[in-house]
């Protein structure tokens, strides 16, 4: 079945953007076809920015709130920043999804649901206390009710599952009515469900049949009149895929490894909502890494610190606790002057906090938590692609500099996915030391590249070389053990520098707007979706304002400063109570202003929007 | 080597390459001074491991040494092999991460009874657990001497000291107990004070493949002086120690005079002078039992009852941790073929746009 091969009767509308959510119960299989409507959207040449909700239990009671699954997405002809900060349509299996997602709809959006699971049971576990499809509260909202399992039991029927399996495939039936609602074909995916269910046949032929019933119901019944077409973007040339931050992250690290010439050893302890980059590493094995899933998070940090010493790319990843758990190690790691990777996918906090939800709290942690005069390179990625590049910049600045370096991902990045155009694998940099090794004679454990300051790494096992580090003191050049003060202070100085050095190579801050302005926004991390998308809606609207977005937090770019004073004020939305705010305050001495959210979710467009205007009406 | 990992950078070779001669121990010193205290047992046990890797055949370079923090882990500095001065307890976790990286390497963890058996005591029973190839020496001196003289996790109940002053309230943790229930492949316990056991100990420790476990009693001068002079002494070690053989009853005492049997469950000594029919009774020393029953038992034992067992209470064979990573990754690579970095960024769903 063709795009567009619909009755002339119904009307076609032409969308630059549009955001849907796909909700049931954690079985409905919401995710699988989220995903799947995320790849069509894509392969039509539209971009894509994709979150999951998944609910914090592992198998809540069915039909519950909190066993509520969903998955967003926002796909348009031009480019897709954030997951929508409001659904157009809502695709709901059941009483608890309708209730969870409806707070967030558009108005006037339009509503599928299964009228099916509308039970008073189910109503009753959603605590309706009448039924939303029939006492008028959805008045507002276009609602297209069908009965999903029913007509899925129906159109699956030839498949000679029993009815539990065929009712299970009422996911790809609502896919079928959501890919007519956006003018989809549906030929890559049957093409898709024959090479996934290619061992069983029945459930490759009774999701197909799902898939084409729903289709069919909503071309031909008068439900829906309009449908919708959002046309194709203007993605930069290249092969692309889908990404979540946490994937790319794992690649990035392979990638870099890889392209050093070495094992990559991966030494983590399960943590949400880090734990997928361990399950991804351990998947990818013929690449040569070295997965160690540790007894805990001090012992997967001094794990990774030992591969490094012994010439592994050494990375660990975790999640707050557990940031606070390394954090003697990385001390070991700043003194021992190793390449070390931490990967911190930050979730709300203080303390277990809340495991599944999003924040950007650790930024003064990553940059001061440590006991002693202990600096150290902090990066943060501003989207998920993003971090595959940020994962491959630590590595190359940890190897170059002899440094340990944090990563600062966070929930959000995680798990939202969006186009991740594939590098040309030749032209990665190739991670290396500053300079090559010295001869063994000229050989002394810290004597240093004079251009970076960063020590020799000759690993065990070369001969000639063999020497001791460890967590004591070490003196200038020969690495000894002393505790004498003058030489301490030199240390303190030369690692400081050596860090601050990293500067140097840094490319100045780029500016989205003018040099100069009324109000510059400043980010860091995941609130880059958010913040460009609200900032260039202000521009187009002819405020002077603009948006610059840091992704070398420790040292920063060169030229900051003046790029801040380019500007009447500075607003730092962030995702915490202020850090990045007091960061710059104490470094520059500006009346740095701070937007503030602290909900363990990620900003909407619009709440920075307003926030903008606020300023400027001020 | 997993034929993958690129080797080292290039780096000219040594006109005297180790390999190409025979090494002594003072190819294995450094050229710091050592700092323990005067007559502290850890002087004889470092000239004993710079004998007994002399003797390994190995060049100097093939050796990493990793510890903690304590008095025992000062080693390193005085090895002049690779070293590793970690951080308290984690020793065996940086270790790991060493042989993950470099298999081919002869890794070595050198820790304490604070820092082995009490902050690091996870680490140490994880890597155990694990079993790779680490040789692991725990130095057992029953107090905490470099924070100047705490009660540790292996002083006795009861005992006094500066932290403890009306006597510690809580029992010792026994360190062969803890790594037979750890499941190591190679359990053993000698003393500071009989170097010929140390090194016959250290050197089978050595040759074992997998991960190692001595528990090496060692006396600190300064502030746990005598704590094991009933074995140590000359004059009472005959009597007090027992020294485990493979396959041999177990005798002990002045020309094997004493023995060991087992009575309603429960170890018992037998005068085989005064019981000489009693011979047939003994217990004999099974290192390769599956069961630690038995090392168990004779792990227990201790003055003034019984005697010290001293010598290898279990050494059992067992696939290591990083032979199996690297399975792993062979049988991968061998499924999957050679590692391609852009087939590893194309996988998947990818569209092109023009």
């Amino acid at each position: 079945m063709k795009p567009g091969c619909t009755d002339p009767g119904r009307e076609l509308r032409e969308l630059r953007q549009s955001t849907v959510r796909f909700a049931g119960d954690s079985g409905d299989g919401m995710q699988l076809v989220g995903s799947q409507f995320a790849d069509l959207a894509s392969l039509s040449g539209c971009t894509i920015r994709t979150i999951p909700d998944f609910p914090s239990e592992i198998r809540a009671p069915a039909g519950t709130l909190a066993g509520v699954s969903g998955y967003q997405l926002s796909f348009g002809s031009e480019e897709v920043l954030t997951p929508g900060d409001a659904p157009f349509v809502l695709v709901a299996m059941n009483p608890a999804a309708l209730q969870v997602s409806l707070p967030e709809l558009q108005p006037g959006g339009i509503i599928i649901v299964d009228t099916d699971a509308f039970t008073p049971a189910n109503l009753a576990k959603a605590h309706y206390a009448a039924n939303p499809l029939e006492d008028g509260s959805l008045e507002g909202y276009r609602v297209v009710p069908v009965p999903m399992t029913t007509l899925t039991q129906e159109a699956t029927q030839p498949s000679g599952l029993p009815p539990g399996a065929r009712a299970r495939c009422k996911n790809f039936f609502a896919l079928g009515l959501t890919l007519w609602l956006y003018d989809q074909p549906l030929q890559p995916l049957l093409e898709w469900l024959m090479r996934k269910f290619r061992k069983d046949r029945a459930v490759m032929a009774a999701n197909g049949a799902s898939l084409r019933a729903g289709y069919n119901f909503a071309n031909t019944t008068e439900l829906l009149r309009i449908h919708y077409r959002v046309a194709p973007g203007r993605l930069p040339p290249g092969r692309y895929r889908r990404v979540t931050g946490n994937e790319a992250t794992a690649l990035g690290l392979i990638a870099a490894a890889q392209r050093a010439g070495r094992p990559l050893a991966y030494a983590s302890y399960p943590i949400t909502p880090a734990s997928e980059i361990l399950h991804e590493l351990s998947a990818r094995k013929e690449y040569d890494v070295r997965v160690l899933q540790c007894e805990d998070e001090i012992a997967a940090a001094g794990a990774a610190l030992g591969a490094a010493f012994a010439g592994a790319v050494g990375a660990t990843g975790t999640s707050g606790p557990g940031l606070s758990l390394k954090t003697e190690t990385l001390g070991l790691a700043v003194m021992t002057e190793l390449p070390l990777v931490v990967i911190n996918v930050q979730r709300a906090g203080p303390s277990t906090g809340m495991p599944t939800k999003t924040e950007q709290a650790d930024l003064l942690m990553a940059l001061y938590g440590r006991h002693g005069e202990a600096p150290l390179p902090v990066l943060a990625p501003a989207s998920p692609a993003d971090c595959f590049t940020v994962a491959y910049e630590a590595v190359r600045l940890a190897i170059r500099y002899m440094t340990p370096v944090i990563v600062l991902s966070d929930s959000f990045l995680a798990n939202s996915a969006e186009a991740f155009r594939i590098p040309e694998v030749d032209r990665l940099p190739v991670p290396a030391p500053a300079a090559p090794p010295p001869p063994p004679e000229a050989f002394a454990p810290y004597r240093r590249d004079p251009a970076t300051l960063a020590r020799p790494w000759l690993m065990p096992g070369t001969p000639g070389y063999e020497h001791r580090i460890g967590g004591l003191e070490k003196q200038d050049v020969t690495g000894l053990v002393t505790y004498d003060s003058a030489n301490h202070r030199r240390m303190v100085e030369l690692r400081a520098r050596k860090i601050a050095g990293i500067a140097a190579e840094l490319p100045p801050p780029q500016i989205e707007g003018e040099p100069r302005g009324d109000l510059l926004l400043v980010g860091w991390g995941s609130t880059y979706g958010a913040m460009a998308a609200a900032v260039r809606q202000a521009r187009l609207e002819g405020h002077r304002v603009g948006h610059l977005h840091l992704r070398h937090l420790n040292p920063l770019p060169p030229q900051l400063e003046p790029a801040l004073r380019g500007y009447r004020r500075v607003l730092v939305p962030e995702n915490n109570a202020g850090q990045l705010a007091t960061v710059l305050r104490s470094r520059y001495l500006l009346p740095v202003e701070s937007l503030s959210k602290v909900e363990g979710r990620p900003f909407l467009i619009r709440e920075i929007r307003n926030a903008i205007e606020e300023l400027l009406r001020a | 080597m997993n034929p993958l990992t690129v080797p080292p950078p290039e780096v000219p070779a040594l006109p005297e390459a180790d390999c190409l001669r025979q090494l002594t121990r003072k190819d294995f010193q450094t050229d710091q001074e050592v700092r323990w205290c005067p007559g502290c047992g850890d002087y004889a046990i470092l000239a004993q491991v710079q004998k007994v890797l002399a003797g390994l055949g190995r060049p100097r370079h093939e050796f990493v040494f990793v510890s903690g923090i304590g008095c025992s882990s000062r080693f390193p500095y005085y090895v002049n092999t690779y070293g590793f001065h970690g951080i308290h307890g984690r020793a065996p976790a940086i270790a790991t991460g060493v042989k993950c990286a470099r298999p081919d390497l002869s890794v070595w963890v050198v820790t304490g009874d604070g820092d082995g058996l009490s902050i690091g005591t996870n680490h140490l029973i994880h890597a155990l657990r694990r079993n790779a190839d680490l040789k692991i020496l725990l130095f057992n001196n029953r107090i905490y001497g470099l924070t100047k003289g705490q009660y540790s996790p292996t002083s006795e109940f009861g005992k006094r000291t500066k932290s403890s002053p009306l006597g510690t309230i809580e029992q010792p943790i026994r360190p062969i107990l803890t790594a037979l229930a750890a499941q190591a492949t190679f359990v053993a316990r000698t003393l500071y004070a009989d170097p010929g056991h140390l090194a016959e100990t250290l050197a089978a420790a050595a040759r074992h493949r997998g991960a190692a476990f001595i528990e090496i009693l060692q006396n600190c001068r300064v502030f746990n002086e005598g704590a094991f002079d009933a074995v140590a002494d000359r004059a009472t070690a005959e009597e007090n120690r027992l020294l485990l053989r493979h396959g041999q009853p177990i005798r002990f005492g002045p020309g094997g005079r004493r023995g060991l049997i087992l009575r309603d469950m429960e170890p018992a000594c037998v005068d085989l002078e005064a019981e000489p029919h009693r011979a047939g009774e003994l217990l004999v020393h099974n290192a390769a039992s599956t069961s630690p029953a038995l090392a168990a038992l004779l792990a227990e034992l201790e003055p003034p009852h019984f005697p010290t067992a001293l010598g290898i209470f279990r050494q059992l064979e067992r696939p290591t941790y990083e032979d199996l990573l690297m399975g792993q990754i062979r049988e991968a690579t061998a499924r999957r073929g050679r590692p391609d970095l852009r087939q590893l960024l194309e996988s998947g769903t990818t569209w092109v746009v023009e």
